[in-house]
Parts: structure tokens; C-alpha cells; sequence
């Protein structure tokens, strides 16, 4: 019998949209001196409001109340009192949880599926999380002297939940912060401005500043700002390490990952199927994180292919907004453009490209889910980070050979292992060079988990004990 | 139908053999699957959809009534609600059968008449299926000679658990047998394993390849007399095997999650994951049903409410 689901569209009418946003610096919304720009819903391409474009002198403005902030309010209180505050932020966020679901799905393209239940549920535990920590930074091993005003810029993929890795850490250990969302998604770090105030939070503490990449690097460049953390791509990671160098600054970076995802051929296979459809469709594959390269091994590849491609067949790609929607839209056009080409380079090498048959719709930016077979390590789309639901599956024929290949990257920022074989999990945890090495699950968030790359996919750890290092002076012993 | 032994007769030849194999079939990742049952769950079903589940899952209502208080005028009754779960309303159809011990079955079936609801009989000295084979068999044959459609057995699980799986498969073999008619018109088989029991999902996915092999026309979760009895993540893995089953060999079995259904969004979430897993060919009484008592109440006072637009409480539903 045909079972069709009928829509169930989340509704919108919780989020108040304004016409157009201002900055926030110093507590308050204020006009920019730049232009303003734009942000859409990809999944329409319908304007969603107006928004400032700081320029230098509004950076400057920002980066000032910071300082004030740190250095009359933030840095003297006890940290008792800043937990305080980070706690009623978490309750907020908790409050007014589905109006930032709907405004973060709006914005970025994803499923409400995902903003309802991982975006917004881990934001709220990474406030909560660190405001256990403001004070008991002396049991932390980092000393407890903050470093002072933090700058720090954020992607378009995770919008809330990236600003939350940043801001939570930075407070809790007494800093203050100037924070620059995506242009393509600077909404709910609007939203959360205005949670700051209604928490009560000491104007300055944190100031958002909306702009593309010029107001990036004004932030980076500023002489009083003390830190600088970054999540993005490996080129802008690269131009900030530059930037920044011998400049005292200290600077966390979170960029572009690769990440093999290794089945064995004793996995437990159905869930196996589960973790890769999760590695590399969860968020549309805008996941610097995701389990783009399937490593599987030889002898079960047909049959786990088979099982896949009946699974992908499940998928329900269309209305972010609708509450059965498993795969959204991509985030810009820009990206779509990008997804586009790398396919088309895929297709051109002789890689075997594969999407189960789905309805796109006409207006937005979509990609369906698409996997391809037969890719060796020497295709493009084995190498380059593609950031879209693009799977390139290769095989293997021994362990030895899955981690040659799965450590064969400039990146290495995660991994994932499938196997029933509790030992092999151990031997490839510490055999593969990834910051993150998942066992027979993938994409796992949680405040308490320290989370960052080897080689080209960053510097620092965000997350766990280890995210207050970047906080603190004492960071680096 | 054929007997399906014939297509493994290769594994279940022999103690050794079958052994190999259910310990060679892929493992289950218990943390994974409660996971996946958790995510389909999550499914909004509403208007169209809902009312279109809401008919379909009264359709697949195994109706049941297994104490040791049952009468000749409860079973009467509960024959009568079968075939009229809601006498206001006369669009509101039948469900798949009434399940009862033996005993019960003539009555059952005289009240039932031509109506086309069918006559389940829990057997093999259920619930705990402790007694000799002969004893089994004996119950069986007495239960389809006094008519029933269907039968619903119990597997030995002392025998599983202390992995003599040959003698499980024997026993369901044997009583498929005891299932036949003269005429061919031969009971159907559900083989209920009591997962609450086995407990691990390993567990689960090898009794249900057992029972397939061995040749169940439905596998089934639980007698309802142990807790926990049906769960999603139960039910998940045995839709994986009927779906894999039908792969290998062509042949559909049906599945039937049994107790601790009491809501209509439970019995939804059980049809999404039909639906998404074994797949739509499933979502039909033949191929799938709910083992329940108090869970069609429930799924009648949600349809009333989709077809008036209004709540009405319990006592607008009759209590058989």
C-alpha cells in the first residue's frame, strides 16, 4: 500500500522577522557605516530581511566595547557570577528553542528536523556546559587569567551552534567577544543578541557584527584584539594564520576536512548504512566533519552498496521547514556551484555517480543525495573537500590498507570505524591520524568531547576541558 | 506455499551448520538500532496520512483476549466488536482476527461466521512452552480442528538460549505441520519469540532468520505476558530480516509486534517503520498486524476525531 506522508510544515509565524538588522555592539543595536546586504532562504531564494555591513570603524567600535567590557565588568567578576549568567543564556536558548529552529532553518536550508533536535538541544548544553567551568577554571589545569577581547568569525553551516563553541568557552573563562556570523546566515546571532539582553548580560561582553569577508579581516587585523578563532575553509584558515603570525595573538582554527568513514566487513551492517547515510547527508553534507569518503571493505562492498542505495531511496529532500524532511537545501548558490562542479569533475574522472530518483524543487538551491563508486585516492573528488551530500566510495582489502588510504589526505579532522571487533576498533582509533575517531556511530556532538583536526583541518581543540585552553594564558603550557 | 527448509536444507542439516550460520549473519549495534527506531519515530503523521494509518492499523489489529478468566460470552463479545469496532459509525472497518486460547476457538468462530475477521489460537502450550512435544503438537491439532485460521506458537527459548537450535527448528517445523488441513487449507503459522526473553538483538535477528528457514508465515515478538514485549527496536530488526529474507529467497513473511501497544502515535510509529524499512509491500493486514487489546479503543476514539473534528471520551466506545 502507498503510504504518503502529508506535509507538516513547521510554522513560521513564531519568528518575528524585522525588515532589516542592525549591529550589536555595547548592548545595543546600532545602524553600520558600511552598506547592507541581503540573506535569503535558500530553499526559496526569498529575501529574508536586510542586513549592516560593518566596516573598520564599526569593527573598531566593537572591538572597544569589548575591551571596556573585559577590562571594568567581565574580567574582575568572580566566576560564580559569570556562570550566572551563562546558565540564564542556556535557559533562554532552551525558552525560545523552537523560534530558533525555525529562524536557523529559515536561514541556513537545513531540515527542522535537525535545528529542532541536535542544533538547538547541543547549543543549549555547550552553555550549560561551561557555565559549570566559569568557576572551576583552577581544576582545569589552564590557570584562570583570561586572555582578554576574542574575535571570532563562523560559517554558515552550523550558524547557532558554531557561535555556542565560540561564545560559551570565551565567556566562561572571562573573555569578552566580538563575533562575525556567515553572511549567508547571520539571523540567530542577531536572535541571540537580543537573548543576551534579556539575560541581562553586561553590555560588551558580546558584540555581533554582521559583513562578509572584509569585516572578517578586520577583526583578524585589529591590534586589540587578543585571540582569534576562526571555523571555515582551509584557504581563509591559511590567510588568518598568516595574518596573525608574529603578532602575539593567539588563534584556534577549525577548517575543511575529508573524512573516511571505514567499513570492515564484520560491521554491524545495517546501522553501518545508518552512520553513512548520517556521515555524509546530515546538513546536506555541509559538515566539515562528514564521512565523505566511504572506505569499504572489498568483499561486503557490493551487498553494503545495495543496502545504501535502498536506504538513499528513503530520503526526503525538499522543504527545510517541513517536519519530514531529511535532506534541506543548500545553502547558497554559490555552494550549489561548487557541488556542481566537483560532480561534473567526478563523472568526467570515470567515477560511477548514482542519486535515487527524487523531485527537486524549482526555486532554491538543491543537490540530491548522490553517491559515487569506483573512485581511487587519485580523483579529485577522493582529495578536495566537496561540503554537499557528495559520497565518493572506494574500497580496501586489509586494515593496513584502509588506514593508508584513510590517513592519505592533507586533512584529518575525523574518522569513523564500523566493525564488531572491539580490538580493531582500538588499532584504528590510534592508527589514524584524525582528531575525531567515531566507533560504529558518526556525527556525534557533545559539549564535554574536545573536537578539532590534524595538519590542514586546524590547530586547537574546541569542546571538553581542552576548549578552555584557547581561553586562558595558561593555555599553551 | 513451499516449505521453505528446502532452500537451506544445506544450513539446517545439522546442529553445526545452522549454528555457523546464525552466528555469521551481521551483527546487530544495539546503541545504532535504538537510535534508528528513535529517528523514525519522529515522523509527523497528520491529517490525510494519519486518517489513511488509523484505518490501516484497525485493519491489522490482531483483537486479543488471553486469560485465564475468559468465557464463551467475553469471546462472543469480542468476536462482535471484530467485525463492528465502531457501531456508530459503518465505515469504519473490520479487524484481521480475534486471538484466543484454543478452547475458545468454536465459539469465536461461530460468532465470526462468514465475516471474514479470522481465528487466531495461541498454542504449543503457551505462554511459557514448557511441556513435551506431543503436548504441543496435540494443542495445535486441536485448536485447527476446531477451526482456527491461524496459529500462533510459542519457540522454546530454554532451547535457544542454550544454543540447541536445531531442536527450535525442529519444533517450528513440527508444528507447521500439525497446521495442515486435509482439505490444504492449512492454518497460518506466526511464531512468537517472547524477545523480552532473548533479549539482545543478536538474538533477535538470528530466531527470526530461524523461524523463516523453518517456515513461518509471520514472525512475532512476544506473548504479551512478559515485559518488555513488543519495542520499536525489536520490531526494526525483524523488519530488517523479512526484508533480507524476502531478498534471498523470494518469499514474504509477515511480522507482528505483540503487547505494550497502547497509543494510535505508537501504532503509527510502528507503520512508518514498516513503511521505511520492510517497505510499503508490508503495510497490509496479510503482511503485517498488532497484537493488542486496549490499543483499537484507542485508535477508534483518534479516527472519530479525525472524522467529526471532536474528542469524545471512552464511554462512546464500547468496552469489549
Amino acid at each position: 500500500m502507498d503510504f504518503t506522508y502529508a506535509p507538516a510544515p513547521e510554522s513560521r509565524s513564531i519568528v518575528d522577522l524585522k525588515a532589516s538588522y542592525g549591529l550589536f555592539i555595547s548592548g545595543q543595536f546600532v545602524d553600520g557605516h558600511g552598506s547592507s546586504f541581503k540573506t535569503i532562504s535558500p530553499a526559496t531564494e526569498e529575501v529574508l530581511a536586510e542586513v549592516a555591513e560593518a566596516d573598520d570603524a564599526d569593527v573598531d567600535a566593537a572591538v572597544k566595547a569589548a575591551r571596556r567590557a573585559h577590562t571594568r565588568v567581565w574580567s574582575r567578576m568572580p566566576g560564580s557570577e559569570r556562570a550566572k549568567y551563562l546558565y540564564r543564556i542556556a535557559r533562554i536558548i532552551q525558552e525560545r528553542s523552537r523560534e530558533l529552529a525555525v529562524l536557523e532553518s529559515l536561514d541556513n536550508g537545513k531540515p527542522i528536523k535537525e535545528s529542532r533536535d541536535v542544533d538547538v538541544p547541543v547549543v543549549a548544553a555547550h552553555f550549560f556546559y561551561y557555565a559549570g567551568w566559569a568557576d572551576k577554571l583552577e581544576h582545569a589545569g589552564f590557570g584562570t587569567t583570561p586572555l582578554g577581547v576574542a574575535g571570532q568569525v563562523i560559517p554558515w553551516n552550523f550558524p547557532l551552534l558554531m557561535l555556542a563553541w565560540k561564545v560559551a568557552p570565551a565567556l566562561a573563562c572571562g573573555n569578552t567577544v566580538v563575533l562575525k556570523p556567515a553572511e549567508t546566515t547571520p539571523l540567530t546571532a542577531l536572535l541571540f543578541a537580543e537573548i543576551c539582553q534579556q539575560a541581562d548580560l553586561p553590555p560588551g561582553v558580546v558584540n555581533i557584527v554582521t559583513g562578509a569577508g572584509g569585516t572578517g579581516q578586520a577583526i583578524v587585523a585589529h591590534p586589540d584584539v587578543d585571540k582569534v578563532a576562526f571555523t571555515g575553509s582551509t584557504e581563509v584558515g591559511k590567510a588568518i594564520a598568516r595574518a596573525v603570525a608574529g603578532t602575539g595573538k593567539k588563534v584556534t582554527l577549525e577548517l575543511g576536512g575529508k573524512a573516511a568513514n571505514i567499513v570492515f566487513d564484520d560491521a554491524p551492517i545495517d546501522q553501518a548504512v545508518e552512520g553513512i547515510v548520517n556521515g555524509i547527508f546530515f546538513n546536506q553534507g555541509h559538515v566539515c566533519c562528514a564521512g565523505s569518503r566511504l572506505l569499504v571493505q572489498e568483499s561486503v562492498a557490493d551487498e553494503l552498496l545495495e543496502r545504501l542505495k535502498r536506504r538513499m531511496g528513503t530520503l526526503r529532500v525538499g522543504d527545510p521547514l517541513d517536519k519530514n524532511t531529511d535532506v534541506g537545501a543548500i545553502n547558497s548558490a554559490a555552494q550549489l556551484q561548487r557541488i556542481r562542479e566537483l560532480s561534473d569533475v567526478g563523472e568526467a574522472e570515470g567515477a560511477g555517480r548514482w542519486s535515487p530518483p527524487c523531485e527537486l524543487p524549482d526555486r532554491g538551491f538543491w543537490f540530491p543525495p548522490t553517491i559515487f563508486t569506483g573512485v581511487s585516492q587519485a580523483h579529485r573528488i577522493a582529495r578536495e573537500e566537496i561540503f554537499g551530500p557528495v559520497l565518493s566510495v572506494l574500497t580496501f582489502r586489509t586494515p593496513s590498507e584502509a588506514v593508508e588510504k584513510a590517513n592519505n589526505t592533507p586533512y584529518g579532522l575525523s574518522a569513523g570505524v564500523w566493525t564488531e571487533k572491539g580490538s580493531l576498533i582500538l588499532h584504528m582509533a590510534g592508527a589514524l591520524k584524525a582528531g575525531v575517531v567515531w566507533a560504529n556511530t558518526f556525527n556525534k556532538f557533545d559539549p564535554t568531547s574536545p573536537f578539532g583536526g590534524y595538519k590542514e583541518s586546524g590547530q586547537g581543540r574546541e569542546g571538553g576541558r581542552h576548549g578552555l585552553a584557547a581561553y586562558l594564558k595558561g593555555g599553551d603550557l | 506455499m513451499p516449505t521453505t527448509a528446502t532452500d537451506y536444507s544445506d544450513v539446517t542439516g545439522s546442529e553445526a551448520s545452522l549454528r555457523r550460520f546464525l552466528h555469521g549473519l551481521p551483527g546487530v549495534d544495539q546503541v545504532g538500532a535504538e537510535a534508528r527506531a528513535a529517528a523514525l519515530g519522529t515522523r509527523s503523521i497528520k491529517t490525510t496520512a494519519k486518517a489513511q494509518a488509523l484505518d490501516l492499523a484497525i485493519r491489522m489489529v490482531d483483537l486479543t483476549t488471553l486469560e485465564g478468566q475468559d468465557t464463551h460470552g467475553k469471546v462472543r463479545a469480542l468476536a462482535s466488536k471484530a467485525m463492528r469496532p465502531d457501531p456508530a459509525d459503518p465505515t469504519c472497518p473490520a479487524v484481521a482476527a480475534v486471538c484466543v486460547y484454543p478452547d475458545m476457538v468454536a465459539t469465536v468462530k461461530q460468532t465470526l461466521g462468514s465475516s471474514g475477521v479470522n481465528v487466531a489460537a495461541v498454542a504449543t502450550a503457551f505462554p511459557s512452552g514448557r511441556a513435551a512435544l506431543d503436548i504441543k503438537l496435540a494443542d495445535t491439532r486441536d485448536a485447527v480442528e476446531a477451526g482456527a485460521d491461524e496459529i500462533d506458537m510459542v519457540i522454546d527459548r530454554g532451547a535457544f538460549l542454550s544454543g540447541h537450535y536445531l531442536r527450535v527448528f525442529e519444533e517450528i517445523v513440527a508444528v507447521r505441520e500439525a497446521c495442515a488441513r486435509p482439505g490444504g487449507d492449512d492454518a497460518h503459522l506466526k511464531v512468537i519469540f517472547e524477545t523480552g526473553e532473548l533479549q539482545t538483538l543478536d538474538n533477535v535477528r538470528r530466531v527470526s532468520w530461524l523461524a523463516m528457514m523453518a517456515g513461518a508465515h509471520f514472525i512475532k515478538t512476544s506473548t504479551g505476558k512478559v515485559q518488555p514485549a513488543a519495542t520499536l527496536p525489536v520490531t526494526l530488526v525483524m523488519l530488517e530480516a523479512v526484508r533480507d529474507f524476502r531478498e534471498a529467497t523470494g518469499q514474504m513473511v509477515g511480522v507482528k509486534p505483540a503487547g505494550g501497544i497502547r497509543t494510535a502515535k505508537d501504532a503509527i510509529k510502528y507503520l512508518v517503520m514498516v513503511n521505511e524499512v520492510a517497505g510499503p509491500d508490508w503495510l497490509d493486514p496479510a503482511w503485517f498486524r498488532f497484537g493488542a487489546s486496549t490499543l483499537l479503543n484507542e485508535l477508534l476514539m483518534q479516527r472519530t476525531k479525525m472524522t467529526t473534528g471532536r474528542y469524545s471520551g471512552p464511554d462512546y466506545f464500547t468496552l469489549d
